[in-house]
Order: structure tokens, then C-alpha cells, then sequence
């Protein structure tokens, strides 16, 4: 259950915002999630609710944008678009690929009062 | 009036943990160790593997081991009874090891200048994939006893290693393994891993295992000499 620790990450990020500037209520945590990060937003919005009770973030709604997962195909020199790692180019059908984007696990913006 | 506002973050979940790695990086690279994450799922072999290799190595370099288990202390137990000193960490509910317990871990050990240290994480193929340690690397351990179709099943776990060791490959004639098929699916998720074969119970493979090592302990001297000019 690394969901928990991503979520505990999370808060420690918000609490750290909301001393440097000053808000006391969250009304949306905004993340971008990469499509071959290492967690599923089901599953951290699934922990989210319980790690935020008790902590500013309480009651916040999660909003995830999903980021697309990228690689550069090494056979066919250029960037193609993939949903999981174990699939081939879309383009050679070839497994040369080198993952270069959609590993993203960030917290982009908060909606405070 | 709302005084609703947008403020921009943009950082990074795991950024305490990875700035707690980059501090572990920075002392073992201080130390001229070479550090090793060894990850599997449970039974893989991680503990018998490190048996043979730190009995078998301890008299070439200082070697440490660290420990990773929900509880007991049961690996640490079987690493000291080599003579070689052992940390271990008891995660309790946790489900992998982070930067912090790592570096805590470090403290307790004796200096290591210029040696290995060895992480053995916590028994799961999911969870530790995330988690960067300061290591050099990260070493899945798969044995034949697995299914051929591991690395296409946890695959940013394969995607994470530099090096697949496949232990326990005397078993490999009674199960039908297909390392081919294997080592294929690995290429599938990180076509830059690198492949070997061991057995921690006849010791096969081992000394390719030490080669690999002994190659990257080079390496990291050579890097050393560079950046001290």
C-alpha cells in the first residue's frame, strides 16, 4: 500500500504551502498523474479521503489530470504514445522503446481560501 | 466576496524522499561505497543470495547489509552469522523501504569505506519500484519458480532494475523454464537490462555475479579519480 505514503506526501506538500502562504482551508488538490507513474488515481483517491481527515486537507477534493505515457522508439527514431510499459511501438510493433514521459507524480496546484 | 485562490505548486509526491536519497547518495559516494537495492516478491531467494555472495566476498571488500522485513529480525540474523554486520529495519505495516529508514539505518553500521553495501527491501514486487534509496542500482532477484510472465506483470519494477538475476535455475530442468521467454519479457518493459543466472543453493552463476560487481566497484573508482582530478 504505497498509496498511503504517496497520500502522506501529498498532505506533507499542502501543510508545507499553507505555512509558507498562509491559507487555512483546501478545497481541491490538484495532481498530475503520469500513465506509467507508479500508482493507479483510483487507488489514491481510495486513500486520500482517510489521510486527510485531521489535516487541513480535510474534506478536499482530489481532481488527478492524467498525463500521457511517452517513449522514443529506438528502431523507428521518434516518440510514440504508450499506455503500459511492456507495449510495443504503435508505429513498428518492436520493443526498442525508452520511456520518456508519463512518470509524473506531482501536485500541480490547490484551490485554498 | 470568495477569497478562493489558485496557488501553483507544481512538486513532486515523492520529493522528500527523493531529496532524503540524494543526502544517502551524497554520503555513500562520500564513503566510495557501492550500494545495491536487491528487490523481489517474497521467496525469491533475496536472503540465500546474499548469504553466498557476502560469505563469499567479504574478504575482498567491507561489507554491510541492510535489512528490510514487516518484522522479525530473522535476515539480519542469518547475514550476521557470516560475520558480516547486518541493520534490520521492521517496516511493521509498511510495505517497502524509503530514503529515511536507509540513512538510519547507515548510521548504525560500521564504516564501509570504499565497500558494498547490500539493501535487501521488502519482499513485493510493487511498492519499492517507487521508492529511491541513493542506491547505484536497483537488482531484481526473479526465480524459475515465478512464471515467465513476471516482468510483463510488475513491470515497473523490471523497468527499475539495471541488473535481473534469475536465482534458483538448478530447478530449471524439473519446471520446464523458459529463461528465453524470460529474459524477453524483461526486454519487453526495459530492454537494457542486463541478465544472469544463479543458483544460491550450488552457487552457480556466481562468479559472473562478482565479475558484474567487482566491474561496477571499478567503475565508481574510476569516477572518483575523475571528479578528484
Amino acid at each position: 500500500m504505497h498509496e498511503m505514503a504517496l497520500c502522506e506526501g501529498i498532505i506533507g506538500i499542502v501543510e508545507e504551502e499553507a505555512r509558507k502562504r498562509a491559507f487555512a482551508k483546501v478545497n481541491v488538490v490538484c495532481l498530475e498523474i503520469g500513465a506509467l507513474s507508479h500508482v493507479a488515481p483510483e487507488a489514491l483517491k481510495f486513500c486520500f479521503e482517510a489521510v486527510a481527515a485531521r489535516t487541513i486537507a480535510r474534506g478536499a477534493r482530489l481532481e488527478i489530470v492524467a498525463t500521457p505515457g511517452t517513449a522514443w522508439c529506438m528502431d523507428c527514431s521518434k516518440s510514440v504514445e504508450i499506455k503500459q510499459r511492456y507495449e510495443p511501438c504503435p508505429s513498428c510493433a518492436g520493443y526498442h522503446l525508452q520511456v520518456t514521459g508519463g512518470e509524473e507524480m506531482r501536485v500541480r496546484e490547490l484551490e485554498v481560501d | 466576496m470568495s477569497s478562493e485562490r489558485i496557488i501553483q505548486v507544481e512538486r513532486d509526491i515523492l520529493g522528500k524522499n527523493d531529496r532524503l536519497a540524494a543526502d544517502n547518495r551524497a554520503r555513500f559516494r562520500a564513503d566510495e561505497v557501492l550500494v545495491f537495492n536487491l528487490v523481489s516478491s517474497p521467496g525469491a531467494g533475496k536472503t540465500s543470495l546474499l548469504v553466498r555472495a557476502v560469505s563469499e566476498l567479504k574478504d575482498s571488500f567491507p561489507i554491510g547489509v541492510i535489512e528490510g522485513d514487516q518484522q522479525t529480525s530473522n535476515d539480519a540474523e542469518r547475514i550476521r552469522a557470516t560475520g558480516v554486520a547486518a541493520i534490520q529495519v521492521n517496516t511493521g505495516k509498511g510495505c517497502h523501504l524509503d530514503a529515511a529508514m536507509v540513512g538510519e539505518a547507515y548510521d548504525r553500521l560500521p564504516w564501509l569505506n570504499g565497500g558494498l553495501l547490500f539493501i535487501e527491501n521488502v519482499g513485493n514486487l510493487v511498492c519499492p519500484a517507487a521508492f529511491d534509496l541513493g542506491e547505484a542500482c536497483k537488482i531484481v532477484v526473479f526465480s524459475t519458480t515465478e512464471g515467465e510472465d513476471k516482468p510483463l506483470k510488475y513491470p515497473d519494477m523490471f523497468a527499475a532494475s539495471a541488473l535481473m538475476l534469475i536465482n534458483k535455475i538448478d530447478l530449471a530442468p524439473v519446471l520446464d523454464f523458459d529463461l528465453a521467454r524470460t529474459v524477453e519479457y524483461a526486454r519487453r518493459v526495459n530492454p537494457g537490462i542486463e541478465v544472469m543466472t544463479v543458483s544460491a543453493r550450488t552457487g552457480e552463476g556466481f562468479s559472473a555475479f562478482y565479475a558484474w560487481i567487482r566491474k561496477r566497484w571499478a567503475k565508481l573508482k574510476q569516477a572518483e579519480r575523475t571528479a578528484q582530478g
